[in-house]
């Protein structure tokens, strides 16, 4: 194992005959501890570990010999719930697994849905859910980006970003009634159509938010400390990132420039134009830069899904499938019967399984339905983007400092939530 | 038809499902990674299903991708769930399956040969109440909530790190004897098996 060499010239304990404050070094190498290990615990209950996980860290010296996560104290077995709910009933659920984006969420669960139920939804409600995969995109991002900087030591762009994320959670709030449970789509639509001046508001946001992201982009990326922190430090090479199954911006950070919206798309997402930015090196610092140009790009999907916003229903036409109105369910004894057999019943599937991946801001959701033809799927199951990122936190941390640990941790991009589900 | 394939069929999203017998596992996965033309270089996913119908098999499920051909292929395996559950791991091929393994091997008590560290990941490795996702288990766990927290209050800090940490820490002089005994034989404990139904 390659061993770091630590110097600083920090300390000025005096003036030399020129008057020049001397700068001694504090210490020229790190201190010999005789080849015995520390075991350090970080965590579960710690700042830096964005949650509860717990890391179990094998030191020699300050040097990182082997780290092992622990998992699985927010486990709330959301899957095996599942089995015991309606489709609609499970939506909620999504909400709380990748709780920094839960409107992608709800969009992912209710195209697996679709897709197993062969429903075709509508044109206006695509585009809705678009911008729903968008703003999800950057309020993960941001909380990525806050939370990071703050690791590494830099206070200001955490608050930018959190200002830029509140927007965002005023617009969720103004379209669901909720910011952080939204759970805006159902089986064939979405819960509500979006409000008076939400575009408005929406088109506003895109407008000031790349200011937002230049004056992050110009306190970070040529900052001494910030790249010092970041460069090579916890680099994946190409062929690593896809042996280890990363997804989303930890792959693409190592070259390999696979985005779902791109290769397999979903929701009309080929006829947006957007570019999806690939890193070099597979460092901490490159994954920075692949976070911040998406939330460009993402900036820049939303422009254009604002512009095409068409009119129209946002639910399927189909009795079976969409709750009638509450007007409709207490006048016409049609309507009433649909709506009885939907609350008590349920939307049936027929038998089958379905899988759909799509790019959350964390990696790539799968959300993988087996139905036998009941009104509640026989297994639910949750591609964790984050779970599997994560996994590859003990080959990353290998051979680094301790401090380069927590770095590389954060740039997981991890939630709890997700990864113990 | 892949070699060594069973059967093939198509699943409602469109994705060939091929199905595997579990002694060509891993002759079949080393075919699809490596094959030129086939070139499966990515695990999606590694997951089980288990049905209602108790007659069903249960399935573990992978989900290959070949990124360089942009293509989907889902394998799945039968196992008879009244027999010892097990598959041969592919960690080899892919380190990806690591904790995917782990997952389905907590939830579904499936045992995957040749996994370099195969124990509990959600679930904590003292854990008796059986594998959650299992159609037997009850929604609301096998113990009632008072044996729960007693379980859970009389729990040993020391059972909060496996052993192999144990032996790094030079804490094996403060463990109790019978965690002791398990670390001197080099043990990881054995997961009690779920009391029967």
């Amino acid at each position: 194992m390659s061993k770091r060499t630590v110097e600083m010239a920090l300390a000025t304990p005096g003036v030399d005959a020129e008057g020049r404050p001397t700068r001694v070094p504090l210490a020229t190498q790190e201190p010999d501890l005789g080849g015995e290990h520390l075991l350090v615990n970080i965590g579960p209950q710690h700042p830096a570990t964005h949650g509860v996980l717990r890391l179990v860290v094998e030191l020699d010296g300050e040097t990182v010999v082997r780290c092992i996560p622990h998992v699985g104290y927010l486990h709330s077995g959301f899957e095996k719930l599942g089995e015991y709910r309606h489709y609609n009933q499970i939506i909620p659920l999504t909400d709380r697994t990748d709780y920094l984006s839960p409107m992608a969420n709800n969009v992912g669960f209710a195209l697996a849905a679709e897709k197993l139920m062969g429903i075709d939804i509508t044109p206006r409600c695509t585009v809705l859910r678009v911008i729903a995969c968008e703003m999800s995109r950057i309020i993960s991002h941001m909380v990525w980006l806050g939370t990071t900087s703050i690791d590494l030591g830099a206070f200001t762009p955490f608050l930018w970003a959190f200002q830029e994320r509140e927007r965002i959670y005023d617009l969720q709030e103004m379209w669901t009634g909720a910011r952080l449970t939204t759970s805006v789509t159902r089986v064939g639509g979405l819960m509500a159509d979006i409000p008076d001046r939400f575009v408005e508001k929406l088109r506003e946001f895109t407008q000031t938010f790349p200011k937002t992201l230049g004056e992050i982009d110009r306190v970070l990326t040529r900052n001494a400390v910030w790249v010092g922190r970041t460069q090579n430090v916890g680099a994946l090479t190409a062929a690593e990132a896809t042996n280890y199954s990363l997804s989303g911006p930890m792959l693409r950070a190592s070259g390999v420039g696979y985005d779902v919206r791109k290769d397999k798309p979903y929701l009309g997402y080929e006829t947006y134009d957007f570019d999806v930015p690939v890193g070099e090196h597979g460092d901490v610092y490159d994954r920075y830069l692949v976070r911040l140009e998406e939330c460009y790009q993402s900036n820049r999907i939303l422009q254009q899904a604002v512009d095409r916003l068409p009119d129209g229903p946002i639910n399927v036409d189909d009795p079976r499938v969409i709750l009638p109105s509450k007007t409709r369910a207490m006048s016409d004894m049609e309507a009433m019967i649909f709506h009885f057999k939907q609350v008590m019943e349920g939307v049936k599937a027929p038998v089958g399984e379905a899988y759909i991946g799509i790019e959350n801001p964390k990696g790539e959701l799968g959300n993988y339905l087996v139905s036998d033809g009941t009104a509640k799927p026989v297994r639910w199951r949750i591609r964790p983007p984050s779970f599997i990122n994560l996994s590859a936190l003990p080959k990353m941390a290998e051979g680094h400092l301790l401090s380069d640990l927590i770095a590389i941790n954060a740039s997981v991009d991890i939630v709890m939530g997700e990864v113990d589900r | 038809m892949i070699p060594g394939a069973l059967r093939e069929a198509v699943a409602r999203d469109g994705e060939t499902i091929v199905y595997v017998p579990r002694e060509r596992l891993l002759d079949v996965m080393t075919w699809l990674k490596e094959t030129p033309g086939q070139e499966f270089d990515y695990l999606v996913d590694v997951t089980a299903v288990e049905y209602r119908d108790r007659e069903r098999p249960l399935e573990v499920v992978y989900f290959l991708r070949s990124l360089k051909r942009r293509a989907d292929i889902r394998v799945k395996l039968e196992l008879d769930p009244s027999e010892e559950l097990w598959v041969d791991s592919v960690w080899e091929l892919w380190h990806g399956a690591d904790w995917l393994e782990r997952e389905v091997f907590d939830m579904f008590g499936v045992t995957f040969r040749g996994h370099p560290d195969l124990r509990r990941i959600l679930m904590w490795e003292t854990y008796a109440e059986g594998y959650p996702l299992r159609k037997s288990f009850p929604l609301r766990g096998r113990f009632s909530r008072a044996e729960q927290v007693r379980q859970a209050l009389n729990a040993n800090p020391e059972a909060h790190y496996s052993l192999e940490e144990l032996s790094i820490a030079d804490a094996a002089g403060d463990l109790p004897d019978e965690m002791r005994d398990r670390l001197r034989r080099g043990e990881r404990g054995v997961i009690p098996e779920p009391p029967s139904p």
